[in-house]
């Protein structure tokens, strides 16, 4: 299969591959696909107390345009809000990489690890939101 | 000697000509061009005698006791056609029943497809991990009702070569033709079809350094006389068998490839299997989790199947285009299954996904191996590091323990 010039740009020269802390509260973690189905991604997002994304790394196990989806990805959502980031459409993906048909599932998985690392985030951050507001009240009743 | 890229090592898809084959075809496209079947003038007769040579050397090289056992056709594909529904229909008054293997090729699965939908009973045995068929299994599917069993010689994916000479005394035992896709093995793996009791057999040039669309099948003719119905109308070419115009020239590269193969087979095994050892110990030298998929030694020489755990096969192949390859990922298909033949092997798709077949052939050298592995090696690493399977595996997280979405 051929592949467009940009999917080949991204998979030579991929943009934001690492790892970030998934443990601190300021990261949001996705992890979507299966091995089985030949790929498999992971972004993560680092937010500020604002809510804007400051840094975003990926990790695919795939094929070329599913690393340089990710690739995209990842670039596309540093910097913005995590709502404008959530709105983010695989086809808006698949048309920038020129997408064969047969890899628009690619771009699809893309969609689906920005969205899962923003509900992990915000998960996250409803959790410790939950913890704040149980010491203010223990601290109010006390 | 500088290399040029990209490096051919996909030599089970097709194979280069051998130079040799193409001086041998060239006075037959504007010299010689007679039709073989032309009774009447020189140009006829000479064409003709140069196909009846052929015949003979192709029946030389497999064992077969005369030329006139060979029917040419224009390839495999055509031969296991042919064999397959020229039997069934033949002998339907006899019995309905055909046995064969999960990893054969799709010409052969597809052609007992058809035959099933024509009232035929189709068993397809399974084989174990190494890709090997148990000579017990097709004993015990043999029924009263079985016609014709057809097993590979060699698989087109992992090179394993089953146990021909077995499956043939069970079969001769039981009355049963034994029909044998020997693309990949001829002049490669030892085949003799008197010896190993094959009855039919598929051949053909382009895997063995010859040209492409001009193959064989051959046709016991004694002891049992095989008879089949011809699946192609005409002018009652090659006794009945197979009508159309003898491809004359591709006949003369076919048997110019089989008398090298005859000459050389041997020293080309050697050398080859030698390469393919140089090729996996270079890469096991420098990565971890590589499996090597098919039986270690009952293989093809040139034949190295190998998972590259954490990396997905398409992706790979992308990083390595310097190098010609192949792989089972399901990218690499329309499905987007991963290899049916890998995963019959009882291979985690996952696995499938991230294999790589390297086909090496009589003209690959030793510096190509050290490029490859190099290459290969590298990228491997390179996408590892891109590789969130791999991050995880090396934090000790089972990743079978994980509960993945299928998509």
């Amino acid at each position: 299969m051929a592949y467009s010039e940009k999917v080949i740009e991204h998979y030579e020269n991929p943009r934001n591959v690492g790892t970030l802390d998934k443990e601190s509260e300021s990261v949001g973690t996705g992890l979507v696909g299966a091995p089985a189905c030949g790929d498999v991604m992971r972004l993560q997002i680092q937010v500020s107390d604002e809510g804007v994304i400051e840094d975003a790394k990926f990790k695919t196990f795939g094929c070329g345009s599913a690393i340089a989806s990710s690739s995209l990805a990842t670039e596309w959502i540093k910097g913005k809000s995590i709502d404008e980031a959530y709105e983010l459409k695989n086809s808006q993906i698949a048309e920038e990489l020129n997408l064969p048909p047969v890899k628009i599932h690619c771009s699809v998985l893309a969609e689906d690890a920005i969205k899962s690392a923003i509900e992990d985030f915000k998960k996250k951050r409803a959790a410790k939101q939950a913890l704040a507001a149980d010491g203010e009240s223990a601290k109010a009743q006390g | 000697m500088a290399i040029k890229t990209p490096i051919y090592m996909d030599n089970h898809a097709t194979t280069p000509m051998d130079p040799r084959v193409f001086e041998a075809m060239k006075p037959w496209f504007l010299e010689t061009f007679g039709n073989a079947a032309s009774r009447t003038h020189a140009y006829g007769w000479q064409a003709e005698a140069a196909v009846e040579d052929a015949r003979d050397t192709i029946a030389d090289l497999i064992g077969a006791k005369t030329g006139k056992e060979i029917v040419f056709t224009s390839g495999a594909t055509e031969s296991n056609n042919l064999a397959l529904k020229g039997v069934a229909e033949y002998y339907a008054s006899k019995g309905n029943h055909i046995i064969t293997t999960v990893i054969e090729h799709k010409a052969v699965l597809d052609s007992c497809k058809r035959l099933q939908k024509q009232g035929c009973d189709v068993t397809y045995l399974p084989v174990g991990t190494d890709g090997i068929v148990d000579p017990d299994d097709v004993k015990k599917a043999i029924t009263d009702k079985t016609v014709l069993v057809s097993v590979m010689l060699a698989n087109n994916e992992v090179g394993t070569i089953q146990p021909i000479g077995e499956i043939g005394k069970i079969t001769r035992e039981r009355g049963v033709l034994l029909h044998c896709d020997a693309v990949q093995g001829v002049g490669k793996t030892p085949f003799d079809v008197t010896e190993m009791n094959v009855d039919l057999a598929s051949i053909t040039a382009h895997k063995m350094y010859g040209p492409k669309g001009v193959g064989a099948l051959y046709v016991r003719r004694s002891k049992p006389r095989v008879r089949l119905v011809a699946q192609m109308d005409g002018g009652g070419h090659e006794r009945g068998m197979r009508s159309g115009t003898l491809n004359v020239t591709g006949i003369v590269g076919f048997e110019k490839a089989c008398k090298i193969m005859k000459e050389e087979g041997k020293a080309d095994h050697e050398r080859i299997l030698g390469m393919r050892e140089r090729l996996h110990k270079a890469i096991n030298a420098k990565l971890d989790e590589v499996i090597l998929n098919g039986h270690a030694e009952k293989r093809l020489a040139g034949n190295l199947n190998v998972s590259f755990s954490f990396v997905e096969g398409e992706g790979l192949m992308m990083a390595i285009k310097d190098v010609a390859v192949s792989s089972g990922s399901a990218c690499t298909s329309a499905s987007l299954e991963p290899s049916y033949v890998l995963r019959a092997m009882g291979l985690d798709e996952e696995l499938a996904h991230s294999s790589i077949r390297f086909g090496i052939g009589r003209f690959n050298t030793d510096e190509e191996i050290d490029f490859v592995a190099d290459l290969v090696t590298g990228k491997v690493q390179k996408l590892r590091d891109m590789s969130p399977l791999y991050e995880m595996h090396k934090e000790g997280i089972d990743l079978k323990s994980i509960q993945w979405a299928a998509h």
